[in-house]
């Protein structure tokens, strides 16, 4: 019983990790006031560079890194479309969406089927790691883990208590009146969908080189989406990301405890999709009054400098 | 920067066109570097994509083939677009309409003639579509859900739901170990052309139903409303437009119109419910394209819907006659789309070139 529940929450973790990097990464780009929908075509593209870079290397460590400046290169697409060229905003990040899965399809079509001779290995953190139960969930993980929580807690502080944070706020709730007070809009709009892709590249990079360890179209399955509707749940916050993440992490791992009673894998496989949906609906009926408040003001509204 | 940028009031439509082939030419153009990457010639591919699409009789019947949803969806997107109601869910409501045919045709089928049970899948499929298309607008206008998120996640619950379908309780009891459901009955399918997989009584109904909703979005009081909540929601709600009836109108026609594309599909092409990346393909989103090319015109829909089943038609060609992967078609689209936005900002903005003062 102890293994089983051990083996579950283990699991959570590991399936939560990628869903909590891409929804750190779309708090920042939403926070400064951009809505990125591109989320699957970047995580894509972080999974199969992470996975190519992986592959020919021989070193895990330099497919994340390839994943993360990946995902940050194909998000310069969606800053210049809206913030230079003030293109909408929905509209962009599906192209890019399309782009990624695109792109990575055809980059990574010599490598399906084959699997990584390597894979992000687990670290044992000495004496934690011994601990029943809690020690095998959270301290025998891959390094993606201990890097995901160590950047939530990262990017929570800098929102929270920095300048930095208030920075890319002020952006997203009143460009004007940042940018009296002499804060470059545009270059904070830009940086913050930048570390939105590098985010979301990583997340790309965990699934193919350390949950899995092979590459397949579409292995994103949806999750740049859940993470698009992770951030809504998680009211901009990133201490509320990671709650968010692990409980969709959960659902994931539920398909497969619940394959052994009989029920179609096909119904199973709603499973992800129509909790998000519910969430929503939850959050919609409840707080609606708080969720408009939380959401940064001029979200998806292009900025145009000087404008009165 | 000597640059500077003002917002344009006005556009001809001499300039509008202009623009809009720039963009697609850029587009084009940016798609021939990804050729060249993998070692094709870019002129000669582009060359092939419009010669085996329109420069034959064989390719321009598959071409005329893949129009049709194209046409039916990106007609019906055009509408929700109009009220900038971001549907991405074409692709299952699409599957609705197929799945709403599929029992109808096979249940009522055998016992029905064909001048009855055929009218009867289309309005079914475009029941199927038009409500999966309303649970969004509700979504929307009651709870404040984004669309794109909510019509996503209604994507893969639909496509995991015609999987456990013919699967499990639909499996044909002909078709063994096929994930497919029995053959409709022959009576009840489309007559097609000789030698081809057009229906042109299919054909005409998709131009028809492209030419209503332009009528309706440019000449009625609803499309006025449609419009008005697009583009000045404060407005409409002082006009006293009901948000909430015109919004879900307008998802069970732009979702219905989706359905009766997946019940074409059903009827001229597949015959019967099978995997879903069978039943459509990718024709919901690639019909975004073809409603944003269209200036999100309804009717224009009809140029731009078979301009890209061109594109699908030639890029499976030149896909297998240069061994290009799959996703070529994605990359095709997602680039093109870019292209198309970028140029908005030519048609919205004057880019002028100013000394600086003092």
């Amino acid at each position: 019983m102890t293994d089983m529940i051990t083996s579950i929450l283990t699991r959570t973790v590991v399936a939560g990790t990628p869903l909590l990097l891409g929804t750190l990464g779309e708090v920042i780009t939403e926070r400064a006031g951009i809505l990125n929908l591109g989320v699957e075509g970047m995580m894509s593209v972080g999974a199969v560079t992470g996975f190519i870079v992986t592959f020919t290397t021989g070193n895990p460590w330099l497919g994340m890194i390839a994943a993360i400046i990946a995902g940050a290169l194909i998000s310069l697409l969606h800053s210049f479309v809206t913030i230079t060229l003030r293109a909408n905003q929905v509209v962009s990040g599906l192209a890019l969406t399309m782009l990624g899965l695109g792109l990575s399809g055809l980059w990574g079509k010599p490598y399906i089927g084959r699997p990584l001779p390597v894979k992000m290995n687990h670290v044992n953190i000495p004496v934690l790691s011994d601990i029943p139960i809690l020690g095998r969930v959270l301290f025998s993980q891959d390094p993606y883990f201990y890097l995901s929580v160590a950047l939530g807690i990262m990017v929570w502080f800098l929102m929270k208590h920095t300048k930095v944070g208030i920075t890319v706020r002020s952006v997203g709730e009143n460009p004007k009146a940042a940018e009296t007070l002499g804060i470059n809009v545009i270059l904070v709009k830009y940086l913050s969908i930048m570390a939105g892709g590098a985010f979301a590249g990583m997340a790309g990079a965990h699934l193919s080189t350390a949950y899995s360890k092979s590459w397949i179209e579409g292995m994103t399955s949806g999750r740049g989406w859940i993470v698009i509707a992770l951030t809504i749940f998680s009211l901009w916050e990133p201490s509320k990301a990671f709650l968010g993440a692990y409980i969709f992490g959960g659902i994931f791992v539920l398909q497969y405890v619940l394959q052994p009673l009989g029920i179609s894998p096909n119904l199973l496989a709603m499973l992800p999709y129509l909790t998000t949906l519910g969430v929503l609906l939850f959050y919609g009926m409840s707080k609606t009054g708080k969720r408009k408040m939380s959401a940064p003001a001029t979200l998806g509204e292009a900025y145009i400098r000087g404008s009165r | 920067m000597p640059f500077v940028t003002l917002p344009r009031e006005k556009t001809t439509a001499g300039f509008t066109a202009a623009v809009l082939f720039g963009s697609l030419f850029a587009g084009l153009c940016a798609v021939g570097i990804v050729f060249l990457a993998y070692g094709v010639n870019p002129f000669y591919a582009i060359y092939e994509i419009f010669r085996s699409s329109f420069g034959s009789a064989f390719g321009f019947k598959e071409t005329i083939t893949k129009a049709v949803p194209l046409i039916f969806i990106g007609s019906g997107l055009a509408l929700a677009y109009k009220a900038k109601f971001w549907n991405i869910g074409a692709e299952s409501q699409l599957l609705w309409g197929a799945i709403i045919a599929t029992w109808i045709g096979l249940n009522w089928g055998p016992h029905l003639p064909g001048f009855v049970v055929i009218p009867l899948m289309f309005l079914g499929g475009f029941i199927g579509g038009g409500l999966w298309g309303v649970i969004p607008a509700v979504f929307k206008v009651k709870f404040g859900i984004n669309e794109v998120i909510s019509t996503l996640m209604l994507n893969y619950v639909a496509a995991e739901l015609v999987k456990y379908l013919v699967v499990g309780p639909w499996k044909g009891t002909t078709k063994y170990g096929y994930p497919y459901t029995d053959d409709l009955p022959d009576h009840a399918l489309l007559n097609l052309l000789h030698h081809t997989r057009i229906s042109v009584p299919l054909v005409i109904f998709a131009v028809l139903v492209a030419l209503f909703l332009c009528f309706v979005v440019y000449r009625t009081r609803f499309g006025y409303e449609v419009r008005v909540i697009g583009e000045n929601p404060e407005a409409g709600k002082y006009a006293g437009i009901d948000f909430f009836k015109t919004t879900v109108l307008m998802m069970a026609v732009s979702g219905g119109v989706a359905g009766i594309a997946g019940v074409g599909e059903l009827l001229t092409i597949h015959k019967h419910l099978s995997y879903p990346e069978t039943i459509s393909a990718g024709y919901g989103f690639t019909a975004i394209i073809v409603a944003w090319l269209g200036r999100l015109n309804p009717g224009f829909a009809i140029l731009s819907g078979l301009f890209f089943a061109g594109i699908i038609v030639g890029g499976d060609a030149i896909q297998i006659s240069m061994g290009l992967p799959s996703a070529t078609v994605n990359v095709f689209n997602g680039l093109i789309l870019v292209f198309l936005i970028m140029g908005d900002f030519l048609l919205s903005h004057r880019v002028v070139y100013k000394r600086r003062a003092n």
